[in-house]
């Protein structure tokens, strides 16, 4: 066969695909857009134009309002959180400890779960019932445990049920942050670090000031993949409260958009909350991919 | 002395940590290897008085067609979907075209949107085309919506294979599909490897596409467990083991096949 016949059978390969991901992906963004500036309600769409009137009406909204402050508490809590058990896990991991791969394994392991699975679990351990004869899981540790000041109403707490479900996020992706930077503590040289020793550095300031700076870029990435999660967050929240916890409680943009769509029937307002989780999303992703695949087409 | 103070503090932290991820697998399988009779939430976190599997029995019982559902759906879906990605990723890296890069670029965009924001869209389009409901429709779905991940293991993988091989069967007379058979798919095993098992993995563990666009008797399990954990009616020590079912595929994987998993991990972790 001529190259030329394989020039064009290699396009016709794949095609199928990039149709479909124009369709599928730009297509329908596009659609959801023009579904969030319609009047559509109920199952039968109504395309008529009502301009930024849903967008409007999303920013009244006292749920919504809800639901951006608690992304809001969420994402800082959960990054804070795995972060930082992230990287301390990494530095002990790093201490060549025996048995260093069981526990890898051990604080990796959620990953491979799904939040449903886990969401089952922990909505039992983080039971909101507080009443002494109807504790459990958690409370109930506390409990025996004679630390009865720490019972908590969990995700149900009008205030701060949304910090509630960062405990079983960070359980989930803690590790995953631990897997990250121990990959990046083990890609310095340990010459460099030997260096530092002959030198007369402590093992607390080769941490400090060659470990640590090496490590910017791991925390950046591991910021904007965590960062991507919990600004979609949706399986575990739904798997734990069902329907957002009390009054909103622990309510967060997707699940919003879900009831409101797919219970609801408000496919406007639905594809207008939509398009601000992607916009979120945009904002925190954009520019990072656009600066990475310059670097991944290149090679 | 100094030195094994600090390595006792070391692996101090180092097992509490385990016990804390270890504990809800704790509550799971003590629940779930309880007899009937001694459930209860004041002992939950009790050891059970022996192994029963009354609990899994009737999981098993509930979740039995949606297991099959999930397995169906993921070994179809991961195969498909290896396939496909597999011949995008061996054209965009060894027949380059004019704009080749930016198409790649183009699509790997379609990795990183979050799903709600074609969710409307897609259920209008699977009801057009009579997939809505159907364990088909949602094989369909994540099929498409893997061809980034998929394109872009694959295409890493076959850039580091040296051009020199593929032109060398193309002197011997090899053509496009010659060369993928008989040099890169050999190759490739590998890769297909990984985006198996992350393939897989992701497709028996998720939910929004699933609980969108399936109807009850093709609820994967991810759906299943769901509803289980939402009525009012089942057991929590019934939900439990369901869940340990649901889990145990992946967690198996995960077991035996941990460092390919990992591989993916690092590759798809900003997918959807």
């Amino acid at each position: 066969m001529s190259i030329r016949k394989d020039r064009l059978l290699a396009i016709i390969l794949i095609s199928p695909s990039v149709l479909a991901i124009a369709i599928f992906v730009y297509g329908f963004i596009a659609w959801t857009a023009r579904a969030a500036v319609s009047a559509w309600e109920g199952l039968l769409p109504d395309y008529t134009f009502v301009g930024f009137s849903n967008f409007a009406t999303l920013l009244r909204d006292p749920r919504f309002r809800i639901d951006m402050r608690n992304t809001a508490i969420f994402t800082c809590l959960f990054l804070g959180a795995c972060l930082s058990i992230g990287l301390i896990l990494a530095i002990l991991l790093d201490q060549r400890a025996r048995g260093e791969g069981l526990f890898r394994n051990i604080y990796l392991f959620p990953m491979a779960i799904s939040f449903i699975v886990t969401g089952v679990v922990w909505r039992w351990l983080l039971n909101p019932a507080t009443a002494v004869e109807r504790l459990s899981g958690i409370n109930l540790l506390f409990h025996q445990a004679g630390l009865d000041f720490l019972i908590s109403k969990w995700y149900t707490h009008p205030k701060l049920g949304i910090a509630a479900i960062v405990i079983p996020a960070t359980w989930q992706m803690s590790g995953f942050t631990m897997a990250l930077y121990l990959a990046g503590v083990r890609s310095i040289p340990d010459e460099l670090r030997e260096a530092a020793r002959v030198d007369g550095a402590s093992e607390l300031q080769i941490y400090r000031h060659i470990v640590l700076p090496m490590l910017k870029a791991v925390t950046l990435s591991a910021v904007i993949i965590l960062g991507h999660i919990s600004l979609k967050i949706f399986d575990l929240v739904m798997a734990i409260t069902q329907e957002g916890g009390q009054g909103y409680s622990a309510d967060v943009p997707a699940l919003n958009m879900w009831y409101t769509t797919f219970r609801a029937l408000r496919f406007a307002r639905g594809s207008a909350i939509a398009i601000v989780i992607l916009l979120t999303i945009a904002v925190l992703t954009v520019p990072y991919l656009l600066y990475t695949m310059r670097t991944e087409v290149e090679r | 002395m100094k030195r094994r103070v600090t390595r006792s503090i070391l692996y101090v932290l180092l097992i509490a940590a385990a016990m804390f991820y270890l504990m809800p697998i704790y509550v799971l399988l003590v629940t779930s290897f309880k007899s009937f009779q001694e459930v209860n939430l004041a002992t939950m976190w009790r050891l059970p008085s022996g192994i029963y599997v009354d609990n899994f029995a009737a999981a098993f019982e509930k979740l039995a067609p949606n297991l099959y559902n999930s397995l169906s759906l993921s070994v179809t879906a991961t195969i498909l979907s290896a396939i496909l990605g597999s011949l995008n990723g061996y054209v965009l890296s060894k027949w380059k075209f004019r704009g080749s890069d930016l198409l790649f670029t183009t699509m790997l965009f379609g990795m990183f949107i979050p799903y709600q924001s074609i969710l409307i869209p897609l259920v209008r389009f699977m009801q057009t085309i009579g997939l809505y409901g159907k364990l088909w429709g949602l094989v369909l779905v994540h099929v498409i919506y893997s061809i980034p991940i998929t394109t872009l293991i694959f295409r890493n993988y076959y850039a580091s294979v040296p051009t020199e091989m593929v032109e060398a069967a193309h002197i011997d007379g090899a053509g496009l599909l010659g060369i993928y058979r008989y040099v890169m798919l050999p190759l490739a095993i590998p890769s297909f490897v990984v985006v198996i098992i992350w393939q897989f993995t992701s497709i028996w563990n998720e939910f929004l596409f699933a609980v969108t666009l399936t109807s009850p008797s093709f609820w994967p399990v991810t759906v299943a467990l769901q509803n289980l954990a939402g009525s009012q009616i089942v057991e929590w020590n019934v939900q439990m083991a369901g869940a340990f079912l649901a889990a145990l595929p992946t967690l198996l994987i995960y077991v035996f096949l941990g460092r390919f998993f990992l591989r993916g991990l690092m590759a798809g972790a900003l997918k959807g």
